[in-house]
C-alpha cells in the first residue's frame, strides 16, 4: 500500500505536468509551423471553442473525483441548446434558466438514483443519455424543427458578445473554473468529494454525507452541461439538435488527460482545463493542415488518451 | 459511583441476513468511565459500536445518547489518497474570513497535533504513504481532537508497536481525566486491566456479563468470553506454544545481505527446518521489510535468498514456487478479497496444488476449508459467506488459513495473532508449533513479547534496519530481549 501511494503521488504530478508539458510543446511547435496558429483571431477562436467543452468537463471532473461517471452530458448539452433557443421567444431569463433547470433536474435524478439505490453510475447516466436525446427529438419533431434565436435578442449577445475580441463564453468558462477550483480545494464540500471517491466506506464512517455529495455532483454536472448548451445555442443563434453526440466521451477524455484518476479520489480543475486546451489545440492544428481528414482529430485524441490511461496504470503500481 | 448514563442501550437486536449479530443486548455507559467491551471474534462488539454510532440501525430496541460520540473504527477509517492533514480535519477544517478552508493553518495545526502523538511525517503527503501504525495514530488524533463526550475505540492497539501503545494509553488517561467516557475494545488482557473500570462481555451477540473489571480474575473473564469452564482453560498456559523444536543442521532458508536503502541494510537470517525464528524490534526497525524482501516483494539494492542452498530469483512468484509463503501484516489491503466467499479466499493460494489438469477437486477444497474453519474456529454462517461480512478477527483467520493450506516449506508470519481473540490465539500458536514440528521453517514477527519468547527458538533483533544481535534459546528472557531491542525504551520506562 505504501509503495502504491507514493507512486500514485508521483503519477499525479507526472500526469498533471505531463499534460501541461505536452500543451506547451504543442503550442510552441504549432506556432512555428503554422503562421496562422498564433494569430489573434485563431487564439480567440480556440479559446471560444474550448470554453463550451470546459464548462461540461468541469462538472465531469467533480463526478469522476467522486468515483462516478456521467454519460448523459452530451445529450444534456444538446437538450440545453434546444431549450434555450425555444425559451428565447419568452425573453432572456427563460432562455437561460429553462435549460439550467431541466438539465439540472435530470442531473438531480441521476444523482438520486445513484446515491439512493446504489445503481451503477454508468447504467443510470446511460439511461438518461438515451432519455434526454429522445426528449430532444420529440420536442423538435425528430430534429426537423430547429428553433431560431432572434439575432437582435439579448440572449444572442451572451454567446456572441466580446471583450477585446474574446467571446463572453470564454470569460464565463474561466470564472466557473476558478469558482470550481475553489469549491473543490477550499470548501468542505470539495473535501467530501475527494473523500467519497477516495474511500467511500471510510468516508461514511468519518461522517461524510456521501449520498448528498454524489447527488450534488451529478446535479452540478447536468446543470453545467445545460449551461454549455445554452451558450452554444446563443453563439449559433439556434438550437442545433445534432450536436453533443459523443461529447460526454470528449469530456471524460479531457478530465483524464488532465490527470484526474478515473477511479476517483484525486484530480484537479486546472488539469481539466489543460486537457481541454490540449484537445482543442490538436483539433485546431489538424484543421490548419487542411489536407488531413478531420476524422484524424479523433484518432489523435484517442491515441493521446490511451497513452495517458496506460501511464496512469503503470505509475500507480 | 453515581450512575449518570451518556449512552444507554435497551433490548437491541441486529440481524444480518440470518446471522444474529446482537441478541437482546442491554448496555450502559456512564459518564467518565472507561468501559471494556470484550468477546470472541464475531461476538458482536463492532456491530454494537456501529449501532451506537448510528451506522447500523437496530432491528429492535432503543438507544439513547446524551453527548457527542467520536469513534475509531476497527477497520482504518481514513482516506488513503487525501493528505494526512485533510484526513485529520475532514469535516471541521479551520476557515479563513471568507469561509474558505485555510490550508496553511490546517497543515500547521495538524503538524503540531501529530507531533504530540510522536508522528513526524509530512502532513501534506497522502495518508496512504504512512505505515499502518502511524495511520492508526492519525485516526486516534482525529477522534480525540473532535472534542466529544464519548470516545469509542475498536481495537485501537491492534496495529501499534509497544511504544505507540504507551502513547495511546496516555491519551486514554488524559481523556479520562477530562471526564470523557470511553468504550475500549481489545483482545489484549494487559491493556484492559490497566485502564478499564468496567467490563461488558458479549458472547454470540448476547450480553453475558456486566460489572467492575478489577474484581474479576482474568481467567474468569476468559471463561466468560469463551463460554467454557475455568478448569478447562487452566489446562493451557498463557500461550499455547509447546516444547522447543529440534532443528536439523542445514538451514532451509538463508537470506544474505538483504539491503534496500533506507529501510534495511545488510540483513542476514537463516532458518532451519523445524525452527521458529523470531524477528524482534521496534516500529520501523525493518521487520516487515525483511519479510517482504525474503518473499521478493521489496526491491533490493543487493542481497540473495537461498532456499535449500539454491538461490531464488527475487520475485514473489519464484519465492512462492520455492516454497515460501507470507502472511502480510496489513491484511485489509494485502490479501483479503472481500467479495469472494470464505472458501474461495482460503483455497486461493493452494489452487495450483489442488488442481489436476486445470480442474480443481471441489471435495478436496471443501475438506480443507472445513478443517481450517474448525481448527481456527472461524465464525461463518457457511463457507460460502462473503469474507466482507465476517468480523475483523475472523477475516484474519481466513487469511492465515490461506497461507497454511499451501503447505509451504517456509512460512513468514507478520503479526499472525493480531486482532485474534484469546481462544483462537492459542489455536494459532499451537498450529504454528505443530507445523514446525512437522519440519516447517517459520519466521515469526510479533509485537507481543510473550509470543516471541514462547514461540521462537531463536531471536534475531533488528534495530534501524540492521541486525543488532541474535539471542539463542538460553538467552530468551524478557530482560535480554528488551535490552537488545532498544536501550532507549528501557530508559523511558525507568524515567516514569
Ligand atoms: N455487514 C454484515 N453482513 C453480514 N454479517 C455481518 C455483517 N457485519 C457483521 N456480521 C456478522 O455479525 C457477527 C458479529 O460481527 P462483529 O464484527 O460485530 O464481531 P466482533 O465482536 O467485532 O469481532 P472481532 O473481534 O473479530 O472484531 C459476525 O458473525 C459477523 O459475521
Ligand atoms: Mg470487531
Amino acid at each position: 500500500m505504501m509503495t502504491t501511494l507514493t507512486a500514485a503521488t508521483r503519477a499525479k504530478v507526472l500526469q498533471r505536468q505531463g499534460a501541461a508539458v505536452a500543451l506547451v510543446l504543442m503550442v510552441a511547435v504549432s506556432w512555428l509551423v503554422f503562421p496562422r496558429f498564433g494569430s489573434l483571431d485563431n487564439v480567440r477562436d480556440l479559446a471560444l471553442q474550448g470554453s463550451f467543452l470546459a464548462v461540461i468537463a468541469l462538472g465531469m471532473t467533480f463526478v469522476i473525483i467522486t468515483g462516478g461517471i456521467d454519460l448523459s452530458v452530451g445529450s444534456l448539452y444538446a437538450l440545453g441548446g434546444v431549450l434555450a433557443a425555444w425559451g428565447s421567444q419568452h425573453g432572456f431569463l427563460v432562455a437561460l434558466t429553462l435549460p439550467l433547470l431541466v438539465c439540472g433536474a435530470i442531473g438531480l435524478i441521476n444523482g438520486l438514483l445513484i446515491a439512493r439505490t446504489n445503481m451503477a453510475p454508468f447504467i443510470v447516466t446511460l439511461a438518461s443519455l438515451l432519455f434526454a436525446r429522445g426528449l430532444l427529438l420529440a420536442i423538435t419533431d425528430e430534429g426537423a424543427n430547429t428553433y431560431q434565436i432572434a439575432p437582435d435578442s439579448a440572449f444572442v449577445e451572451l454567446g456572441r458578445g466580446t471583450v477585446a475580441g474574446f467571446g463572453y463564453p470564454i470569460f464565463i468558462a474561466v470564472a466557473l473554473c476558478v469558482l470550481g477550483g475553489a469549491l473543490l480545494n477550499r470548501t468542505g464540500f470539495g473535501q467530501n468529494v475527494f473523500a467519497t471517491g477516495g474511500a467511500e466506506q471510510s468516508a461514511i464512517l468519518m461522517g461524510v454525507p456521501v449520498a448528498r455529495t454524489k447527488i450534488t455532483v451529478y446535479t452540478m454536472s447536468g446543470t453545467l452541461a445545460g449551461l454549455a448548451g445554452a451558450l452554444t445555442a446563443a453563439y449559433l443563434q439556434s438550437g442545433v439538435t445534432v450536436i453533443g453526440v459523443g461529447t460526454e466521451l470528449d469530456a471524460i477524455a479531457v478530465v483524464v488527460i488532465g490527470g484526474t484518476l478515473l477511479t476517483g479520489g484525486m484530480g484537479t480543475v486546472l488539469g481539466t482545463v489543460i486537457g481541454v486546451g490540449l484537445i482543442k489545440v490538436i483539433q485546431n492544428v489538424i484543421n490548419q493542415i487542411g489536407t488531413l481528414d478531420s476524422n484524424y482529430q479523433s484518432v489523435v485524441s484517442g491515441v493521446f488518451l490511451l497513452v495517458v490511461v496506460v501511464l496512469q496504470r503503470i505509475l500507480r503500481r | 459511583m453515581p450512575t449518570d448514563p451518556v449512552i444507554e442501550v435497551r433490548n437491541v437486536t441486529k440481524t444480518f441476513a440470518g446471522v444474529r449479530a446482537l441478541d437482546d443486548v442491554d448496555f450502559t455507559l456512564n459518564r467518565g468511565e472507561i468501559h471494556a467491551l470484550v468477546g470472541e471474534n464475531g461476538a458482536g462488539k463492532s456491530t454494537l459500536i456501529k449501532v451506537l454510532t448510528g451506522i447500523h440501525s437496530p432491528d429492535v430496541g432503543r438507544i439513547s445518547r446524551n453527548g457527542r460520540i467520536s469513534t475509531i473504527y476497527q477497520e482504518v477509517n481514513l482516506v488513503p489518497l487525501m493528505s494526512v492533514a485533510a484526513n485529520l480535519f475532514l469535516g471541521r477544517e479551520p476557515r479563513n474570513r471568507f469561509g474558505l478552508i485555510d490550508r496553511v493553518r490546517r497543515d500547521a495545526e495538524a503538524a503540531e497535533l501529530l507531533t504530540s502523538y510522536g508522528i513526524t511525517a509530512d502532513v501534506r503527503s497522502p495518508l496512504g504513504t504512512l505505515a499502518v501504525g502511524e495511520q492508526q495514530m492519525v485516526a486516534l488524533a482525529r477522534a480525540v481532537a473532535a472534542d466529544a463526550e464519548v470516545v469509542i475505540m475498536d481495537e485501537p492497539t491492534s496495529s501499534l508497536e509497544p511504544r505507540e501503545v504507551e502513547t495511546l494509553l496516555e491519551v486514554v488517561h488524559k481523556l479520562h481525566e477530562a471526564g470523557i467516557a470511553i468504550i475500549y475494545v481489545s483482545h489484549r488482557m494487559d491493556e484492559l486491566y490497566r485502564i478499564c473500570d468496567t467490563v461488558t462481555v458479549l458472547r454470540d451477540g448476547r450480553n453475558v456479563h456486566n460489572g467492575p473489571l478489577k474484581e474479576l480474575p482474568r481467567i474468569e473473564l476468559v471463561s466468560l468470553m469463551l463460554g467454557r469452564s475455568v478448569n478447562e482453560i487452566q489446562k493451557h498456559g498463557t500461550t499455547a506454544f509447546g516444547e522447543d523444536h529440534h532443528a536439523d543442521a542445514q538451514p532451509v532458508l538463508e537470506a544474505l545481505d538483504l539491503t534496500s536503502k533506507p529501510r534495511i541494510n545488510g540483513i542476514n537470517v537463516a532458518i532451519r527446518p523445524g525452527e521458529v525464528v523470531g524477528l524482534a524490534g521496534l516500529l520501523g526497525s525493518g521487520r516487515t521489510e525483511t519479510a517482504k524482501a525474503i518473499i521478493g516483494a521489496l526491491p533490493l539494492d543487493r542481497g540473495t535468498v537461498l532456499v535449500a542452498g539454491k538461490p531464488v530469483p527475487h520475485n514473489v512468484k519464484a519465492a512462492t514456487k520455492a516454497g515460501i509463503s507470507m502472511l502480510a501484516e496489513d491484511r485489509k489491503t494485502e490479501g483479503i478479497i472481500p467479495n469472494l466467499s470464505v472458501r474461495e479466499n482460503i483455497v486461493l493460494a493452494a489452487l495450483p496444488r489442488l488442481s489436476r489438469f486445470g480442474v480443481t477437486s471441489r471435495i478436496r477444497q471443501d475438506r480443507i476449508v472445513d478443517t481450517f474453519v474448525k481448527r481456527l474456529r472461524i465464525k461463518v454462517s457457511s463457507p460460502e459467506q462473503k469474507v466482507a461480512e465476517l468480523s475483523g478477527g475472523n477475516q484474519q483467520k481466513v487469511l492465515l488459513a490461506r497461507w497454511l493450506c499451501t503447505e509451504p516449506r517456509i512460512l513468514l508470519l507478520d503479526e499472525p495473532t493480531r486482532g485474534i481473540d484469546v481462544g483462537a490465539k492459542a489455536e494459532v500458536q499451537a498450529l504454528i508449533d505443530e507445523l514446525a514440528r512437522e519440519g516447517l521453517a517459520v519466521l515469526l514477527i510479533s509485537s507481543e513479547l510473550d509470543e516471541l519468547l514462547d514461540g521462537a527458538d531463536r531471536l534475531v533483533v533488528l534495530r534501524d534496519g540492521e541486525v543488532a544481535g541474535e539471542l539463542e534459546e538460553a538467552q530468551l528472557t524478557r530482560e535480554h530481549v528488551l535490552t537488545a531491542i532498544a536501550a532507549e525504551v528501557m530508559d523511558d520506562a525507568d524515567s516514569h
